[in-house]
C-alpha cells in the first residue's frame, strides 16, 4: 500500500501524487465527434470532384435564388431610398468611405467581401474592384504566410501586373487559411496539379462562400429549418400584434352585460375581471366607461370577489370598507395561504440557539422569526412532526403563531407582578408571560371554557410554569373574583377575520349578528379586564387588548368604548412595526389616541391579522356609565377628549347622567339655575368627594334619612335644602356613584364627607375634576358643611330656603339644592323645576325614605327636565359633549311626566 | 384545596422518596419561600404559600389547577406520580438512566426500556428504585422503576427490560385530559 520506502538510495522515489491520486488523463472523444470538421480532408479525389459538381449545381440554384432576392431587395431599397435618399446616402458614405454607392449592393463586411471576390476573380471581369482588391491583398498578406514573399513594399503596379494570377493563388491560400485546418493537405498535394482542379476547388470554395451568404447548398433539413424559422418569425409577429391588440382591449375594460353576469364563465375570467375592475377603480376618471358610476364597478367587484374567493357578501362588504380595493385583493390572496409555522422557545427551559441546534439535528429547517423577537423561530420544513419531537414534549418550545407574541410583548410583564390572562386557552400567551416573568410573581390564567382549560394545564406543566393559577370563570365576572392585578392581558374571542387562512369557514359563516355578539362580549370583557387591573400598581396598571380580527367593530370601536367608560388611556404598544389603528372608520370618529394601537395584516406583515392596544389605567374610579346608546354612535371624540385630559370630568359627566337617572329614585336637591355658576367655581371638590367615603356617608345617611323623613312629614316647603343635604349624605354613602353625582349630592355630602373621608379622596379626584357640574357641587361643599350643620337643625325647622340663603357664598348652589326639597314635591317642584333637575342628577337612592324620596325626586326631575336640558347645553360648551346627558334628561323627563300624571 | 391528611402525607412522601431520596426535604425547605402540598379532588398540588393564598380566593369549583400537580391518590389510597411532577423530580433524582435516540420514541409511546435501548445508567442503581429517564442530550423525558441493578444490566439479555415505564412526556399528548 502506498508509496514504497526509499530503501535503495540509487532509486529515486517519484515525486508528486501517489498511485491512487493518479492524474486523470485527458478526455478522449469519440471519433464521430471529432470527425465533423475533418471530413473533407479524407475525401478522395473523385469524391472531391463529385462534391464540386454537386456544389456547382447548388451554386447555380443559389444564384438564381440570389438573383430573385436581389431583385426583391432592389425593389425594397428603391422604396427605401425613395423615402429618404439623401440622408441614407450621406450616412452610408460617411460610415463606409471606401465604398461607392455602386458597390453598395455587393459590398459587405470583410470576410464576405473576400469570398465574393473569389467568385468574381474566376470570371476575371472585375476591374472596377481594383481598389477593393488592393485592400484585400493587404489583408491577405497579413494572413497568408505564403504570400509574404511579396512584401508590402512592392509597388501597387506590380500587384496589378501580377494581378490575376496572383489573385488566384492567394485566393486558394486565403481559402486554406480562412478555413484553417480544412485543406492544408489538399492544397499542398495539388499545388502542381491541374489548374482545373484548382479552379474546381475555387469554384467550390466560392460556392461555399455563397452558402454562408445565401443559404444555397443546404441539406433539406437545414432548409426546412430556415423555413420553420421564418414561419416562426411571422407567427411571432402576428402574436405580438395580437398582444398589442389585447392590451389595447384591456385598457378599455368593457363593463360586462347582464348576460355575462348571469352566466359566469370560468373562474379565470372572473379573476381577470377582478383585475380589470381594480385597475379601472384605480384610475376611475380616465378608465371608466361612460355612463357607469363607481357604484356599479364596486358592486361588480364585490360580486366577483365573493365568487372567486368564496366569501359571503356581508363579510366582503365589510372588508371593502376597511381596505382600498388594491390592498383588498392582496389581503384576500394572502388569506388563502397559510402563514409559516412558528415556534416559541421556552426560555424557562432552554435557549433559542440550543433549541435551534437540536431541531436542526432532527432535520428541521428553521430560522429566527425576525429581529423583533428573541424567542421566535420560523419552521420552513421538517422531516419530523414538529409537534411531537422529544424537545417539544420536554417543553422546550411551543407552537405559536408569530402574531401571538405581539400582545405579550406589548404587555411587557415584569418579574414579581401579579398578572391576569383573561382568555388564556390554550395557554400560549400565558406561558409566554410566565416565561418572561421567569416563574416569579403570580399568573392567573382564566378561560371560560372548562374543556379548553385542560390544554392550559397541559401546556403549563409541560413548559414548566409553576407560578400559575388556572381558573375557569366567565371573564366578565372576574372582577368579582379578584382585582388588583398589575397587568391584564385580554385576548378576546373574536370572529377570526385575521386568521382566515387557519379557518376558512369564517368566510361564509359570519354575519352582522356574529360581529355584534362578538363586540358586545369584547366590550364587557374589556371593561372587566380594566376593572381587574389596579391603577395603584407601582410597576404596572397596564391592560393589553388584542384580537385576531381585523374588523374595526371588534377593535377600535371596542377600545373607544372602553376609553369612554373607564379611566384609562392608550399608550404606545412598544411594537415598532404594524400599521396604526383607525381613527376614522366610515361614519365613526374614534379618539385620536387610537393611532397608538397597532394592526397587523397577513399581506403586509406575513403574520395573522391581528390587533393590539395597550391601555394604562390612571384611576380606579369607575365613571358612571353613559346610557347604552353612547357606545355606538355617541360622539366619541367629545367624550373621549375630556377623559384624556381629566378623566374625572368625563367620568363626572357620566356619573351625573347616571345620577340624574338615579336621582329620580331618591330625591331632588339642587336648583338648576344655581348649578352652572357653582359648577364653574367648585368642580374639583365635588369630584373628589364622590370617590371617597362610602362609610362615612353611610353613617351619615341614617341620620339624614331620618331627618328627611321628619322633613317630609312636616312638609316644609323649604325642606329642599334639608333634602339636599340629606341627599348629599345619602349620595356619599354609595360612594362609588358619588363621583358622578357630585353636582347635587356631592356638594351636600362634601361638608360631612370632607371631614371624614372626603379629604383623602378629594385630593386624588381634585386634579381630574374640572367639569361644570362638579363645580356646581363644589361651591356647595363649603356651604354644604354649613348646610349639613344647618340641615340638621333645618330638618326640624323645615326651612331649607333659610339655610340656602344663610350660606351666603355658596348659598346659590345650596339654594338650588334646597329648592329641590323632596317633600315639597308637587308644589315646590313646579316652582323649582330647575332645582329639581339638579336633584334628579343626584343619583343616590339609599335612604330609608327611598320611596318617598323617589317620588319627590321624580317629580322634581320632571319639572326640571327642561331646565336641565338647557343647563346641560350650556355646560356642554366646556368641551364635553353629552349626547348622553341630553338623552338621559329626556328619559328623566318622561319619567317625571308619568309621575305627574300619576299624582 | 385542603391540607393532606397524615396518612396521605406519609404515602406521598414515601413515594417521592423512592424517586428523589433524601432530596425530598429540599422540596419543603426552599430558600424562595414556603412551599406546601395541597389536595384537591384527590390530586396533589405543590404550590408556594404565596400563590396558595391567592388561589384560595377562587371558588373551588372554578379552580382548575394551581402550582404544579404531582399526582393523584387512587381509590385504593395509593399515590401515583404524574408526569407533571417531572419538573421537580428530574433535578433531584439520584438515579438516572439515559436512553439511545433509537429507543426514545419507544419510551415516549409508553413502552418499557429494554437493554438494547440503554445508553447509560447511574452506578449502583438498586433494584426497584425510581429512576428518571433522560435522552442522550440530557433532556428528561420521563421516569420509571429500575428492573435490574446496574450490575445486572451489564449481563442482561438485549431484550431484557431494564426500566419499567411509569410516566413519560408523551402523555402530554396522549392523555392531556387526565393530567389533572
Amino acid at each position: 500500500m502506498g508509496r514504497k520506502a526509499k530503501f535503495d538510495e540509487t532509486k529515486k522515489v517519484k515525486k508528486g501524487p501517489g498511485r491512487k491520486a493518479r492524474k486523470q488523463p485527458d478526455p478522449v472523444f469519440k471519433k464521430e465527434l471529432l470527425e465533423d470538421d475533418t471530413v473533407e480532408k479524407k475525401l478522395t479525389h473523385r469524391q472531391k470532384q463529385r462534391a464540386a459538381k454537386r456544389a456547382k449545381k447548388k451554386a447555380e440554384l443559389a444564384e438564381k435564388r440570389k438573383a430573385l432576392k436581389q431583385a426583391k431587395k432592389n425593389v425594397a431599397k428603391q422604396t427605401e431610398v425613395a423615402v429618404d435618399e439623401d440622408a441614407e446616402n450621406s450616412s452610408d458614405e460617411e460610415t463606409a468611405p471606401g465604398y461607392t454607392d455602386d458597390n453598395k449592393e455587393w459590398l459587405k463586411p470583410k470576410q464576405k467581401n473576400k469570398k465574393q471576390q473569389k467568385g468574381k476573380v474566376e470570371k476575371n471581369d472585375s476591374e472596377s474592384e481594383e481598389e477593393d482588391d488592393s485592400g484585400h491583398e493587404e489583408e491577405e498578406d497579413d494572413e497568408g504566410s505564403e504570400v509574404e514573399e511579396e512584401s508590402e513594399d512592392e509597388s501597387p503596379a506590380k500587384k496589378k501586373a501580377g494581378g490575376e494570377k496572383y489573385k488566384v493563388g492567394t485566393l486558394d491560400d486565403l481559402f486554406k487559411d480562412s478555413d484553417n485546418e480544412e485543406n492544408g493537405d489538399v492544397s499542398s498535394d495539388d499545388e502542381g496539379a491541374a489548374s482545373g482542379g484548382k479552379l474546381d476547388y475555387d469554384s467550390d470554395s466560392s460556392g461555399r462562400g455563397k452558402d454562408s451568404d445565401d443559404d444555397d447548398d443546404m441539406l433539406p433539413i437545414e432548409k426546412a429549418n430556415i423555413k420553420l424559422k421564418k414561419k416562426q418569425k411571422v407567427d411571432k409577429k402576428l402574436a405580438d400584434e395580437e398582444m398589442q391588440l389585447n392590451i389595447a382591449k384591456q385598457d378599455v375594460f368593457a363593463f360586462p352585460s347582464e348576460e355575462e353576469l348571469n352566466n359566469p364563465a370560468s373562474l379565470q375570467d372572473v379573476y381577470q375581471r377582478i383585475k380589470d375592475v381594480v385597475t379601472v377603480l384605480g384610475d376611475f376618471s380616465r378608465l371608466k366607461e361612460d355612463g357607469r358610476s363607481r357604484c356599479e364597478y364596486t358592486d361588480l367587484l364585490l360580486k366577483d370577489l365573493c365568487t372567486y374567493y368564496s366569501y359571503n357578501e356581508f363579510l366582503m362588504e365589510v372588508l371593502l370598507q376597511i381596505f382600498p380595493v388594491q390592498e383588498l385583493v392582496e389581503f384576500l390572496e394572502a388569506s388563502e395561504v397559510a402563514r409559516p409555522v412558528t415556534i416559541r422557545t421556552n426560555s424557562l427551559k432552554t435557549r433559542r440557539r440550543d433549541l435551534a441546534q437540536a431541531l436542526i439535528n432532527r432535520g428541521v429547517n428553521l430560522d429566527p422569526v425576525g429581529k423583533w423577537s428573541k424567542v421566535g423561530l420560523v419552521v420552513y420544513s421538517s422531516t419530523v412532526p414538529i409537534g411531537a419531537t422529544p424537545e417539544y414534549l420536554a417543553g422546550h418550545y411551543i407552537l405559536q403563531g408569530a402574531s401571538s407574541f405581539l400582545p405579550v410583548m406589548a404587555l411587557a410583564p415584569q418579574e414579581n407582578e401579579r398578572i391576569l390572562d383573561m382568555c388564556a386557552a390554550p395557554g400560549g400567551k400565558a406561558s409566554h408571560i410566565a416565561a418572561i416573568m421567569k416563574n416569579t410573581g403570580t399568573l392567573f390564567a382564566n378561560d371560560a371554557n372548562k374543556e379548553r382549560t385542560k390544554a392550559v394545564v397541559g401546556n403549563f406543566h409541560r413548559l414548566g410554569v409553576v407560578n400559575a393559577v388556572i381558573t375557569n370563570h366567565d371573564g366578565r365576572e372576574f372582577p368579582d373574583v379578584m382585582k388588583g392585578f398589575d397587568r391584564v392581558l385580554l385576548d378576546a374571542p373574536c370572529t377570526g377575520t385575521g386568521v382566515i387562512a387557519k379557518d376558512p369557514s369564517v368566510k361564509t359563516t359570519k354575519d352582522q349578528k356574529d360581529i355584534q355578539r362578538c363586540f358586545n362580549i369584547q366590550r364587557q370583557l374589556l371593561l372587566a379586564a380594566i376593572d381587574c387591573c389596579t391603577a395603584k400598581s407601582s410597576t404596572g396598571g397596564y391592560i393589553v387588548y388584542s384580537t385576531c380580527s381585523i374588523l374595526p367593530e371588534e377593535n377600535e370601536w371596542v377600545v373607544n368604548y372602553a376609553l369612554k367608560r373607564r379611566n384609562v388611556k392608550l399608550v404606545p404598544t412598544g411594537l415598532d412595526f404594524g400599521t396604526e389603528g383607525f381613527v376614522k372608520y366610515r361614519h365613526h370618529r374614534f379618539h385620536p389616541s387610537l393611532k397608538l394601537t397597532r394592526r397587523f395584516y397577513p399581506h403586509t406583515h406575513n403574520m395573522d391579522g391581528f390587533f393590539v392596544a395597550k391601555f394604562k389605567k390612571f384611576s380606579n374610579v369607575i365613571p358612571e356609565p353613559f346610557k347604552d346608546e353612547d357606545d355606538e354612535e355617541a360622539d366619541p371624540n367629545t367624550t373621549e377628549t375630556p377623559k384624556e385630559n381629566g378623566d374625572a370630568q368625563s367620568d363626572e359627566e357620566n356619573a351625573e347622567t347616571g345620577n340624574k337617572k338615579q336621582a329620580p329614585v331618591k330625591r331632588s336637591a339642587p336648583s338648576d339655575s344655581a348649578q352652572p355658576q357653582k359648577k364653574k367655581t367648585k368642580p374639583n371638590k365635588a369630584q373628589t368627594k364622590p370617590e371617597s367615603k362610602p362609610q362615612t356617608t353611610n353613617n351619615v345617611l341614617p341620620n339624614e334619612i331620618n331627618s328627611q323623613k321628619k322633613k317630609k312629614n312636616r312638609k316644609n316647603k323649604k325642606k329642599q335644602q334639608n333634602v339636599e343635604t340629606s341627599n348629599n349624605e345619602q349620595v356619599v354613602a354609595p360612594t362609588s356613584i358619588s363621583n358622578e353625582k357630585p353636582v347635587n349630592a356631592n356638594t351636600p355630602q362634601s361638608p360631612g364627607n370632607k371631614k371624614n373621608k372626603n379629604k383623602k379622596k378629594l385630593k386624588a379626584i381634585a386634579p381630574t375634576s374640572s367639569t361644570t357640574e362638579t363645580t356646581v357641587t363644589t361651591p356647595q361643599s363649603p356651604g354644604n358643611k354649613k348646610n349639613k350643620n344647618k340641615n340638621a337643625p333645618s330638618v326640624p325647622e323645615k326651612v331649607n330656603n333659610d339655610n340656602s340663603t344663610s350660606k351666603s357664598p355658596q348659598s346659590k348652589t345650596d339654594a338650588a339644592q334646597t329648592n329641590q326639597s323632596p317633600n315639597n314635591k308637587k308644589k315646590k317642584n313646579k316652582k323649582n323645576k330647575g332645582n329639581k333637575q339638579q336633584q334628579g342628577a343626584n343619583p343616590q337612592t339609599q335612604a330609608v325614605s327611598k320611596n318617598e324620596d323617589k317620588i319627590t325626586e321624580q317629580v322634581a326631575v320632571a319639572a326640571s327636565k327642561k331646565l336641565k336640558n338647557k343647563l346641560n347645553k350650556k355646560k356642554k360648551q366646556i368641551g364635553q359633549i353629552n349626547p348622553n346627558k341630553d338623552k338621559v334628561p329626556a328619559k328623566v323627563q318622561a319619567a317625571g311626566k308619568k309621575f305627574k300624571k300619576n299624582k | 384545596m385542603k391540607v393532606l391528611s397524615e396518612e396521605r402525607t406519609r404515602i406521598l412522601f414515601e413515594k417521592l422518596t423512592k424517586y428523589i431520596g433524601v432530596n425530598v426535604k429540599l422540596l419543603i425547605d426552599r430558600p424562595d419561600g414556603t412551599y406546601c402540598f395541597r389536595e384537591k379532588k384527590d390530586r396533589v398540588y405543590y404550590i408556594s404559600e404565596r400563590l396558595l393564598h391567592l388561589a384560595q380566593t377562587v371558588k373551588p369549583d372554578n379552580l382548575i389547577a394551581a402550582g404544579t400537580c404531582f399526582g393523584k391518590f387512587t381509590k385504593t389510597n395509593k399515590f401515583r406520580l404524574h408526569i407533571t411532577a417531572l419538573t421537580y423530580i428530574a433535578p433531584y433524582a439520584p438515579y438516572k438512566i439515559w436512553v439511545k435516540p433509537s429507543a426514545e420514541q419507544q419510551f415516549l409511546y409508553g413502552h418499557h426500556i429494554i437493554k438494547s435501548g440503554l445508553g447509560r445508567i447511574t452506578e449502583n442503581t438498586p433494584k426497584h428504585h425510581g429512576v428518571v429517564v433522560h435522552t442522550m442530550s440530557d433532556i428528561p423525558i420521563g421516569f420509571g422503576v429500575a428492573a435490574r441493578t446496574t450490575a445486572e444490566c451489564r449481563h442482561a439479555d438485549p431484550l431484557a427490560t431494564i426500566v419499567f415505564h411509569q410516566a413519560d412526556v408523551g402523555e402530554y399528548i396522549r392523555s392531556e385530559d387526565t393530567l389533572t
